[in-house]
């Protein structure tokens, strides 16, 4: 009784590790269910945006994956206002935001005029207000964004303000342009 | 660590203890798979319960629709509903069976009457829970299963007409009786046989299992007070049973991904048409596992006179501990008669199961009366012939 029957041992041992494969196997359909279906992933397509006939200062807001995505078409004189601010910004370089690559300079955009950004808030997700006109927010303000939720204040290039709850600045999603039309959701070739 | 969560939760470790020590009969034969097997199906319910709960829409507009999505889109959506509608079946399969073997080997009588009535109880809540699941998808034949099935209860005089309006909760089956079945098939029934299988086990531990030769193992201790013929539970049951487990996943899951509607069985073509109160199906079937009782019902050429018969021939399982004065628990030991009366009650079972599928032609109704009589014989000339059989004498000790 005392001496281990190593020969039984293996078996056991053997049977165990199948059956722990099983259970493992049984496990992945019950997983790979509950990540988005087939539908879902369709919704979840790139969204075609038409931006030829927008105006200077103007804001279009399209869903993509059930977030707001807002294009604004930023005249000279806001990008101007872009050199001003960089010494109140948190991550004026994008170091530590995120973005794609190419949207990682000064404008964080493809093309300067056209800035397109994610309309969350860095901080806990409420959507902040495009609020263009200078001196809205306070004296200094030279246009931005501002989320009314926790005071977080954006630039126009969507840069954080130091001393504000949101800890980056707001996210880039992917996009290029495909024969004019502004394409969100999807890397360029 | 141990002793620290012992002062603190010793329940749990009694639970723990018993299911290890247990001391079970040590010439269980395979009959004794089916209450664990019944317990792994009942998992399975629960687990891909909770799944199709995910994508499933309790509305007369979408229930189908929300069903038709899982099937096609849902990652293995497909799989979950098969394994649910195919674990129905074989939900049943395992709980016959595991009656079966209480009538081979006596299981119902003294001291496990308890033990027996709670497994009763928890058949018909079984069948309470299959038919409110048979009413979601919607379609024709479960709005004209909840239709015929409602209608039974008007059947009882006096109270039998504000009680199914009571249950539908409108004047004809409707959506608000999809909703409340919906509610009874997720949520009421299920606790409460999860309440019903803790009890049932309960009970079990305290009188100890019967075995193929229905006698007490506790009758032959030894010096430190354990039965002689006893085995501990765990690893002897606890392998043993994942033997069975094996066995029966083999035969499960092959209907599963190779006949998944069950030849009909499992899943009703007629089914995969949307509930119309209008028009009535030409064959209305029941499942098979209710279909013994619909052959009774219509055997009987008397509307309540037939809803009582079918009634009593499930209540009838509930007197069985009463109705057998034999002195012996073991068919092994009982008479012929006890033999033959128990394999025609095996025959008229199957015939009855089998002609409550087929359509009501005249050989149908003449021999589900035959089977009808038979099925009831069964058990109310039991007290006569259990007691004037020809017993054996059964060993003392276990024989293997």
């Amino acid at each position: 009784m005392s001496e281990v029957d190593l020969k039984k041992r293996r078996l056991l041992q053997s049977a165990g590790a199948w059956g722990v494969l099983g259970i493992v196997g049984a496990a992945v359909p019950f997983l790979q269910s509950l990540n988005p279906s087939r539908v879902t992933r369709l919704k979840g397509m790139p969204v075609e945006v038409d931006v030829s006939n927008m105006s200077e200062g103007q804001q279009k807001t399209v869903m993509w994956r059930g977030k707001p995505v807002w294009i604004i078409k930023r005249s000279k004189e806001m990008l101007a206002s872009l050199d001003v601010l960089q010494g109140n910004l948190r991550d004026p370089g994008s170091e530590s935001s995120s973005q794609p690559s190419y949207a990682q300079n000064q404008y964080r955009s493809v093309d300067p005029n056209y800035l397109v950004l994610l309309g969350v808030c860095t901080h806990l997700g409420c959507a902040p207000t495009y609020r263009p006109e200078k001196g809205a927010i306070d004296s200094e303000w030279q246009g931005g964004f501002f989320c009314s939720c926790h005071g977080s204040k954006f630039d126009l290039a969507g840069r954080v303000f130091d001393g504000v709850p949101a800890p980056t600045n707001l996210e880039v999603p992917p996009y290029h342009f495909k024969d004019g039309a502004l394409v969100i959701g999807e890397e360029g070739e | 660590m141990s002793d620290w969560l012992r002062l603190r939760v010793p329940f749990m470790y009694d639970l723990l203890d018993h299911l290890k020590h247990y001391q079970a009969p040590k010439n269980l034969n395979f009959w004794y798979f089916f209450g664990a097997l019944s317990l792994l199906v009942l998992g399975n319910q629960l687990l891909t319960g909770i799944w199709l709960l995910m994508y499933y829409t309790p509305t007369a507009a979408d229930a189908m629709a929300s069903i038709e999505f899982m099937m096609r889109e849902v990652n293995f959506g497909w799989l979950f509903r098969y394994l649910h509608a195919a674990g129905a079946s074989f939900f049943f399969v395992v709980v016959y069976l595991h009656m079966y073997r209480a009538l081979l080997y006596g299981s119902y009588k003294a001291p496990r009457e308890i033990l027996w009535l709670s497994g009763c109880v928890m058949l018909l809540l079984l069948m309470a829970e299959a038919y409110t699941g048979y009413v979601l998808p919607w379609g024709q034949m479960s709005y004209w299963a909840a239709r015929v099935i409602t209608s039974l209860f008007k059947t009882i005089p006096v109270i039998g007409e504000p009680l199914v309006l009571l249950i539908q909760g409108d004047y004809e089956v409707s959506e608000v009786t999809l909703h409340r079945f919906f509610s009874f098939h997720v949520v009421l029934f299920p606790l409460i046989i999860l309440g019903f299988v803790f009890f049932h086990t309960l009970c079990l531990h305290a009188v100890g299992s019967n075995n193929p030769d229905g006698i007490e193992i506790k009758d032959n201790l030894d010096a430190q007070g354990k039965p002689k013929d006893g085995v501990s539970f765990h690893p002897f049951y606890t392998v043993k049973d994942v033997m069975g487990v094996g066995i029966f996943l083999f035969i499960f899951l092959s209907v599963v991904f190779l006949a998944p509607r069950g030849w009909g069985l499992v899943l009703e073509p007629e089914n995969f048409e949307i509930a119309n109160p209008m028009v009535t199906p030409l064959h209305i079937k029941p499942s098979w596992y209710l279909a013994p009782y619909y052959a009774i019902l219509r055997a009987v050429p008397d509307k309540s006179l037939g809803a009582i018969a079918m009634f009593a021939s499930l209540l009838m399982f509930f007197l069985l501990p009463w109705l057998d004065r034999s002195p012996v628990r073991s068919m092994r030991y009982k008479g012929p008669l006890s033999r033959i009366t128990l394999g025609l009650f095996t025959v008229s079972f199957l015939g009855l199961l089998i002609v409550g599928c087929l359509p009501a032609t005249y050989w149908a109704t003449f021999s589900a009366r035959i089977f009808a009589i038979l099925y009831f014989s069964f058990f109310f000339l039991m007290p006569i012939y259990s007691y004037y059989d020809w017993h054996k004498v059964p060993p003392s000790r276990l024989t293997i």
